[in-house]
């Protein structure tokens, strides 16, 4: 598309500038200068004010710590056999980390509701305004690979050992996967909730019995069946499980069974596809709210 | 000539509450425009309409000859909006913003830092351009603010209530910076609760009451066609009622007074209307001297836009802004501005 439509005006200093319309651009390369734009506003954000990262960073060690800790004179073999409690709490702490920070992905978008910066959002030709929630989305996700990899780092420090490359690789993509749900069921609800203090509260009665209803801290076979059920149609657990899975087995397969839930057996190839599916459900179910809000 | 901005019509309601009506009114190319009346009058929801963050429920608006709501991402191109709270992202510099502005508007990567300067350098901000915004005075956050709806070089500045908030001196170098606007050729739409404001600056005013438009044109010629001279007149500082009441009945009786009206909301005081270049000042001060009525003060002066508010109205500006302070649910009104 070269055809380009400029017009000349004079330009405030005097000059004469090309005025740009926007059918002159490519919609495709529009989109990428507004989401690149609006994702630098957050690393600049970021970098300026880096105590959400570093604490973001420092939560997740000091539980893999205490949390160590607490189980440390444990039965030997209670948690499967020749595995400690930390090598166990790991895919906790990793899966329980990303949760928390995508959870959190609508607070500065309801912020900018509130103070009306997306109002300036609003009133610029933007390709398509997605950009925005696309903005949201890549700045989350490169947040929980960082806290990832801090997390798989202190988690081989203490002794829980590492996984081989592509093991690695599979952890971030579950992490991925999980971490586009949520972050995407956050901003549903940072475009449908009337201000942060909801929203605020929203995350905190979801955080905590999302973690303790889920296999990140004991194995499922700890739990009363009832509890059973209710961890195993939480999507934690469909991250939590083959993380653990792919960090205690090398010989790891897409066959693996990596839960038994009471209702059967879920392989590690099931647990992606659910999480897939999960993303894709919220995906699907906060456009309505997205389009009425951004149309 | 293609109006710069063209208003049929227009009508948006929320839930129950009517906030505009019916407006129209047209801005040709160059222009100033001022869109005055009291708070919630239904000025911000105009311009919201104008500037596509609400949908109308009904009429036509135009930019450039382009409809806002066919093609609203062409109208948004040609639009500048400067709206009335003033939200900078207080971690971002000036000239971070002003980047942030550039690719939302999706200016040619090779004249975004010329562009930057040049706007920085119209509103004299190259000091400032480097500090994070947070640090800024409201009138350079204003000024910021300004520049950033200039950057891509709209058809049409709008600007809602430019200068609430503003110290006196922020407020002239605004004026100023408006009138040099024009100069360049640029059409500016601004509301105001300010009828100064409206009055220095604006080529052409729409007064809008209630979601309605009750007169538009020239200043002084809105001013020419309410006709008379007006005295303010004040019996005491704060007169009782009665006393103002006797004091009218007096007062009317006067040839050149043709009409009388009280202003509580003014300590009582008497607004007259009165025949033009007339002796009736003198004639006033006589009548209430010789019923022993005392003046704390009195002063005539032609009509001004408030007097062509009050001749459509029967209130005061003022006394519209009061009444409308008790009324307002100012919580449901930040709601509907919230996307």
């Amino acid at each position: 598309m070269s055809s380009t439509m400029t017009s000349t005006k004079a330009s405030l200093n005097g000059k004469v500038a090309v005025a740009q319309t926007p059918s002159s651009a490519n919609p495709v390369g529009d989109f990428f200068q507004e989401t690149i734009a609006l994702t630098r506003r957050l690393f600049i954000q970021l970098q300026r004010r880096p105590s959400t990262l570093i604490a973001g960073i420092i939560q997740p060690l000091m539980w893999l710590i205490l949390f160590g800790a607490l189980f440390q004179n444990a039965p030997q073999g209670l948690f499967g056999d020749n595995v400690n409690y930390g090598q166990f709490l790991g895919a906790g702490v990793i899966v329980f980390t990303a949760f928390g920070g995508a959870l959190n992905a609508g607070l500065p978008v309801m912020f900018d509701r509130e103070f009306g910066f997306l109002n300036r959002l609003l009133v610029a030709p933007l390709s398509s305004r997605y950009s925005i929630v696309a903005a949201s989305a890549i700045f989350i996700t490169a947040m929980s690979l960082i806290q990832t990899a801090a997390i798989v780092a202190m988690s081989a420090f203490l002794g829980a050992g590492l996984p081989d490359a592509l093991g690695l690789g599979l952890v971030a993509l579950i992490v991925l996967l999980l971490v586009v749900g949520v972050t995407a069921l956050s901003l549903g609800l940072a475009f449908s909730l009337p201000g942060h203090i909801e929203l605020i509260a929203v995350i905190f009665v979801t955080n905590l019995p999302l973690l303790f209803a889920s296999t990140a801290l004991v194995p499922l076979a700890f739990m009363p069946i009832w509890l059973q059920w209710v961890a195993t149609l939480n999507p934690l657990s469909y991250a939590i499980e083959p993380i653990r899975y792919i960090y205690l087995h090398d010989n790891w397969s897409l066959n693996s069974i990596v839960m038994q839930a009471p209702w059967g057996q879920v392989t590690l190839g099931t647990a992606l596809l659910i999480l897939l599916s999960f993303a894709a459900a919220v995906l699907l179910s906060i456009q309505p709210r997205l389009r009425r809000s951004l149309a | 000539m293609t109006p710069a901005v063209l208003i049929e019509k227009l009508q948006k309601r929320y839930g129950t509450v009517e906030a505009v009506k019916d407006v129209s009114f047209q801005i040709e190319p160059g222009e100033i425009f001022g869109l005055l009346g009291p708070n919630g009058a239904g000025k911000t929801t105009t311009l919201r309409c104008l500037c596509t963050l609400t949908e109308p429920d009904s009429g036509r608006i135009e930019v450039s000859g382009i409809s806002v709501t066919e093609q609203p991402r062409l109208a948004r191109q040609r639009l500048g909006y400067v709206a009335q709270e003033i939200a900078l992202d207080k971690v971002l510099t000036g000239r971070e913003l002003l980047q942030l502005q550039a690719a939302l508007y999706h200016l040619p990567r090779a004249v975004i830092s010329d562009r930057i300067e040049s706007v920085l350098s119209l509103l004299g901000l190259q000091d400032y351009a480097d500090k994070k915004t947070g640090t800024y005075s409201g009138g350079l956050k204003k000024r910021l603010d300004l520049a950033a709806g200039l950057l891509h070089q709209p058809d049409v500045l709008v600007l809602d209530e430019p200068t609430v908030g503003l110290d006196i001196e922020s407020r002239l170098a605004v004026w100023d910076f408006l009138r040099r606007l024009r100069e360049q050729g640029t059409t500016v739409l601004l509301t105001s609760h300010y009828l100064e404001e409206v009055d220095v600056l604006a080529d052409r005013v729409a007064i809008i009451d209630q979601g309605v438009v009750i007169a538009c044109g020239k200043p002084s010629e809105l001013k020419d066609r309410v006709g008379g001279d007006r005295i303010t007149l004040r019996i005491r500082e704060f007169a009782p009622l009665e006393e103002a009441e006797k004091a009218k009945s007096l007062l009317q009786t006067i040839p050149t007074v043709q009409e009388v009206i009280i202003n509580s909301s003014q300590g009582n005081s008497l607004n007259l209307v009165v025949s033009p270049q007339s002796d009736a000042l003198l004639t006033v001060q006589k009548v209430l001297q010789e019923a022993g009525l005392p003046t704390f003060g009195i002063a005539q002066s032609r009509p001004s836009l408030d007097d062509v508010y009050l001749a459509a109205t029967g209130r005061t500006l003022l006394d519209a802004e009061i009444a409308a302070a008790g009324t307002r649910d100012e919580k449901a009104e930040r709601k509907k501005s919230m996307r």
